[in-house]
């Protein structure tokens, strides 16, 4: 079922950054993955499309470790996600290399979660001063280069109430860049805002696949996944459905479930 | 002057120009007389209340006057505000500690935490006050070492826990369990993503209760921590059951005993309580607006415009060789392939 990046040329023979293997993820008695295989190139766009319920968010949330998957296993780089294997015993990490796993990870969250009583700033130098003990003034130019990058310098000393939405998730965007990931995870970044404002975020999102960052997307942007994703994948109930190039399978769908889920949103 | 303005039909016109140049409306408000009539029996009640309260000789107000600075009673003063404050700042941090813990990944920090608010809540005061009073009888001496075993260290426990300490640890014990679920009912009031958008950053858990979720539910927390402070300095007046004396409830009983005039000390008490009462909720405000940033409180931080003009030429043009290029920017940490 599952299909490696091939609209990357020249890598095609790395390793991948995000190995997924028979992840299945139950919520009590309610499986809501079942079975996800799935790899992502260095520097690849990953975007995953689905009606809601699927299990996107979910497995995007497994791979930063803000849900513990059942089965199965995550592999980012070198890095066993969540666990040790010593002697082929899966062992939990400990709440330290779980942050310290985490540090190589950004996400951007559907509700931009930013800290509403720091300035877009502060919020920004948090983690890079307190996580990676960065000096202040390193971490303020850094972020001050960030907010410029996301196009809002002049925006650095406003909070995030007097933000509009997709300010804030730029903003929310410079933040997770603050700690210099390897990989951005981004969950349904534009869902919540006015349709007037999604265009800003996907443009620095577009910017972003283009220096070279490695993506997976959970979104409702058809648009954005054929212009800017390397690989779609198509998840429906769980599982996997359909995966490849994104201008293919958006002009040509195999599965049924994957033509009619396009024929509702496009 | 209204030949240039269109005149809306049925409305009167404001007399002056607006600076824009549109005619406000000019509606006739709802009339309250039900108000005037409340505000003229307030006035009566006020001046039948001030009339009885100068005329009625058993008020005793020169009595008041001589009490109301008696070194006694502003040493009772002193000694109510030590115990409040003091008392107070035992049960925040405690109640801080108390809310991580039930909050805790750790099922025994949980359950300990659980514990203590039962019990400390679950029995009265006045009860917990006689017997941080009688732990000197207790145990007389407090003695450190080995269970059964050699014995490193001892001292009376008389001068550890005096009446002063007994009082305050008494109070401040007590105080901890309320103020806990105070505390945990602001930690619970902070939106879930919070957490997780700290936890994707990296953050340790304690990290993230102090630096995100704590500031943002101090918001809700401190309203009723000023009310359990205004009302601890009340309950020091319990501070008998210790049995400690100098505090200005005990202080004033004991002066108004001794000339047979409780009325004007009673007086005395209350006009002190009521104000050290009023200067703590002009504190409170302040501690509400500080931690009302960026929330109730939306005046922007302090800018520098200096350090952000400097930095957005720095990142315009940047010191290291970069593509200029604005559609490419340099990559702040993706792999580059």
């Amino acid at each position: 079922m599952t299909t490696t990046a091939t609209g990357t040329p020249g890598r095609a023979g790395t390793d991948p950054l995000v190995r997924i293997e028979g992840v299945h993820k139950f919520f009590g008695e309610h499986h809501v993955l079942r079975g996800i295989d799935m790899t992502v190139q260095p520097g690849e766009v990953s975007v995953i499309i689905g009606p809601s319920g699927s299990g996107k968010s979910t497995l995007l949330r497994c791979i930063n470790l803000l849900e513990t998957i059942s089965a199965g296993r995550i592999q980012v780089r070198e890095d066993l996600i969540g666990y040790k294997e010593v002697n082929g015993r899966l062992h939990d990490l400990s709440t330290k290399a779980i942050a310290n796993q985490r540090r190589e990870i950004g996400m951007v969250f559907q509700r931009f979660n930013l800290f509403p009583h720091k300035t877009a700033l502060a919020n920004i130098m948090e983690a890079p001063t307190q996580v990676k003990r960065k000096s202040k003034t390193a971490a303020r130019t850094a972020a001050l280069e960030l907010l410029d990058r996301v196009g809002l310098a002049e925006r650095a000393n406003h909070y995030p109430s007097q933000l509009s939405g997709g300010q804030q998730q730029r903003v929310a965007i410079a933040r997770a860049l603050a700690m210099e990931p390897e990989l951005m995870l981004f969950d349904e970044p534009t869902s919540a805002l006015d349709p007037e404002l999604v265009g800003d975020v996907l443009n620095v999102m577009k910017d972003l696949a283009k220096s070279g960052m490695t993506m997976i997307v959970v979104t409702h942007e058809i648009g954005f996944a054929r212009e800017v994703g390397d690989t779609l994948t198509f998840m429906d109930g769980g599982v996997v459905v359909e995966t490849g190039n994104p201008r293919q399978i958006i002009a040509n769908p195999q599965h049924a479930r994957t033509k009619e889920f396009l024929s509702r949103v496009l | 002057m209204t030949d240039t303005k269109t005149r809306i039909p049925g409305r009167t016109p404001h007399g002056d120009a607006h600076p824009h140049g549109v005619v406000l409306n000019d509606a006739v408000p709802v009339r309250h007389p039900g108000r005037w009539v409340g505000a003229a029996i307030i006035v009566l009640v006020l001046a039948i209340t001030a009339q009885s309260l100068i005329t009625n000789p058993r008020f005793h107000w020169d009595l008041v006057g001589t009490y109301l600075l008696d070194t006694l009673v502003v040493q009772g003063i002193g000694w109510t505000l030590i115990l409040t404050v003091s008392s107070m700042v035992i049960a925040i941090a405690l109640a801080i500690m108390l809310a991580f813990m039930r909050q805790s990944e750790n099922p025994l920090f949980r359950y300990v935490s659980w514990v203590w608010v039962w019990f400390f809540r679950g029995t009265p005061v006045y009860t917990q006050l006689v017997f941080w009073g009688l732990v000197a009888t207790l145990y007389p001496k407090i003695i450190i070492g080995v269970p059964f075993g050699p014995e490193w260290f001892s001292m009376d426990t008389q001068t550890v826990v005096n009446a002063t300490v007994a009082a305050i640890l008494g109070l401040g014990l007590n105080e901890s369990a309320y103020l806990a679920e105070i505390f945990r009912a602001g930690l619970k009031s902070v939106d879930n993503g919070q957490m997780e958008a700290a936890e994707a950053l990296g953050m340790r858990r304690s990290k993230i209760m102090w630096r995100i979720i704590l500031p943002q539910a101090m918001r809700v927390i401190v309203p009723p921590t000023g009310n359990e402070t205004i009302g601890m300095l009340k309950t020091t007046s319990l501070v008998l059951a210790v049995p400690f004396t100098y505090d200005l409830t005990f202080v004033t009983n004991t002066i108004a005993n001794r000339i047979y005039q409780p009325i004007p000390l009673l007086i005395v008490a209350a006009f002190w309580y009521l104000l050290v009462t009023s200067v703590l909720m002009v504190g409170q405000f302040y501690i509400e607006r500080h931690f009302g940033k960026g929330v109730d409180n939306l005046t922007k931080a302090p800018v520098k415009p200096a350090a952000v003009a400097a930095a957005v030429a720095h990142a315009h043009n940047p010191a290291a060789p970069a593509d200029p290029e604005p559609a490419a920017p340099t990559s702040e940490g993706g792999t580059t392939p």
